[in-house]
């Protein structure tokens, strides 16, 4: 087999070595970097870094949040989708538009304006506070500031499928007598699954690593509300370097692992059809 | 009646969730007034993160976008093998924790890191200095560019490249006179989407920097260390700064969208 299909276009070959070199120096070293720091501890030795109570519960924590804001999000982002491919009303643009602030919103913006919104005197935190619901400074902050980020990639991620799929049949399904849970439930629903699934990956993988937005809304209690990022930036200033090289590892796997059976299940379901 | 209430349902979610943070930021900004916020921004430290941040970002946008588009040009034009796994390097760092972008940095340039006494024996300092941060920010926004523009130059197709290159246009010619003009205002989003992600990265540029005010410091830095020192209004002046680039930016996203018809998903 030959490495490249015939072309008769220029410029292959400088732009592939400027492309590899770039992606090589910024994105394979630095990452074979962490690999190779937290083996430095041989498997055990890792096992047992992770296996520690505070490496552990902030391990949980991350990936415990994620995926409960992931979830949190799907069926809000899937009724925003809904709204904005299948209804036409002034303003939709904006909506649009607003639906990526948190895209947009530098991530340490977004922490310190939730934490304002949701503190104990916040517009939000003070009438939550009054019926005994504790936002800011513990886990439920943490799930706010994740539910925020991951809302859009829903969104984004299902809108496309939505305006694929001809309102004719969700129409159809309600003149043969459907009563709209059902259509959404037989009609709707598995037309979108594999968007979705795909979409609470991509959700799930930014919340476990997610940083700026939460640290402030956290609180930041070891065993409570610390976050593995932020575990991560107290063992670099202990000089723990393969101590943080380890939470580093396990979170990248953890999330690559659940994006990636994610995607072998969205295929499946797709090849279906 | 079912059509109002799932819209009733969304605006509310879009209230309560992005809009009132949104109106957070800027009223929190103001409420000491405008001149209060002008000062603050105008304070010695603030002035050195705002330049801090506008020196970073004018050193790894244009980086990545030469990286950017080399890689779009060689993705999209050609066919070769381990196409895929190019890909999927080049969006690697979207799934990466801003935290680890910052913390192979260190394991790498770090006091006790791989080349750490390197470094030290010539006097070289990368971490908790200026090159580190460019490092961190180019590492966090490396697929913005390659993501915004290669929809469009797989659209596109090859027929005029191909065309350009039968009548004899070199690589140079048939890039800046065939392909490009096709995809401005694609490169110009990508452009500002990296522009706004390299002067807003706070976790891995955190990690880096080492916080000292009015060196090390970037915007989104100076923000945090003001808050935590309960200056609030201060740091939501400069949060508004931010802000105000963030809502530019999509709004210019939003008004090239409207005007090509496509999507320009290179948000995330």
């Amino acid at each position: 087999m030959r490495f490249r299909a015939r072309s008769a276009l220029p410029g292959f070959g400088p732009a592939l070595s400027l492309t590899l070199g770039w992606v090589g120096l910024i994105v394979v070293i630095p990452l074979t970097a962490l690999a190779l720091r937290a083996l430095s501890l041989g498997p055990a030795g890792v096992m047992a870094s992770l296996a520690q109570p505070r490496v552990f519960a902030a391990l949980r924590l991350s990936f415990g949040c994620a995926g409960l804001a992931a979830a949190i999000a799907l069926p809000l982002g899937l009724l925003l989708a809904w709204v904005l491919v299948r209804q036409h009303f002034p303003g939709r643009r904006l909506l649009d538009s607003l639906v990526d602030l948190p895209f947009a919103l530098p991530t340490a913006v977004a922490g310190i304006t939730l934490t304002d919104l949701f503190g104990p005197n916040g517009l939000l935190g003070a009438p939550l506070a009054h019926v005994g619901i504790k936002v800011a400074y513990t886990p439920l902050g943490i799930l706010v500031a994740l539910v925020f980020v991951s809302i859009p990639f829903v969104v984004r991620t299902t809108e496309p499928v939505l305006r694929n799929l001809p309102p004719e049949t969700e129409e159809a399904a309600a003149t043969l007598g459907a009563a709209p849970w059902q259509v959404f439930w037989r009609v709707v629903l598995p037309a979108l699954a594999p968007a979705l699934l795909v979409s609470f990956g991509l959700a799930f993988a930014r919340g476990v690593g997610e940083y700026g937005s939460v640290i402030f809304i956290a609180g930041n209690m070891p065993m409570v509300s610390e976050i593995a990022p932020l575990l991560i930036v107290t063992r670099l200033q202990e000089f723990d370097y393969a101590g943080a090289a380890c939470i580093g590892v396990a979170m990248l796997a953890g999330s690559l692992m659940i994006l990636g059976a994610l995607t072998a299940v969205q295929r499946r379901l797709e090849a279906r059809g | 009646m079912s059509r109002a209430l799932p819209l009733a349902a969304a605006v509310v979610i879009v209230s309560v969730l992005f809009l009132l943070p949104l109106g957070t930021v800027f009223a929190e900004a103001l409420r000491h007034g405008l001149a209060f916020a002008r000062d603050a921004l105008a304070e010695p430290d603030a002035l050195a993160a705002i330049r801090l941040t506008l020196l970073v970002a004018s050193i790894a946008v244009p980086l990545n976008t030469a990286g950017g588009l080399a890689a779009a040009w060689c993705l999209t034009k050609f066919d070769f093998a381990g196409k895929r796994a190019v890909l999927v390097l080049i969006e690697l760092p979207l799934t990466i924790s801003p935290v680890i972008s910052g913390l192979v940095w260190v394991l790498l340039f770090g006091a006790n890191g791989w080349l750490g006494h390197a470094l030290a024996a010539h006097d070289v300092q990368i971490i908790f200095a200026v090159p580190g941060i460019v490092l961190a920010t180019v590492f966090v926004t490396f697929p913005f560019v390659a993501r915004t523009v290669m929809p469009l130059m797989q659209a596109q197709g090859r027929a005029q490249e191909e065309a350009a290159a039968m009548l004899g246009a070199g690589f140079l010619a048939t890039f800046w006179r065939v392909t490009l003009p096709d995809i401005a205002w694609a490169l110009l989003a990508g452009v500002l989407l990296c522009t706004a992600r390299a002067m807003g990265e706070f976790g891995a540029v955190s990690v880096v920097s080492g916080h000292i005010p009015g060196v090390t410091e970037t915007m989104p830095l100076h923000i945090e260390t003001l808050y935590n020192d309960y200056q609030s209004a201060a740091a939501f002046a400069m949060a508004a700064c931010l802000g105000l680039f963030a809502l530019v930016t999509l709004a210019v996203k939003a008004a090239l969208e409207w005007r090509l018809g496509i999507n320009l998903d290179g948000a995330r």
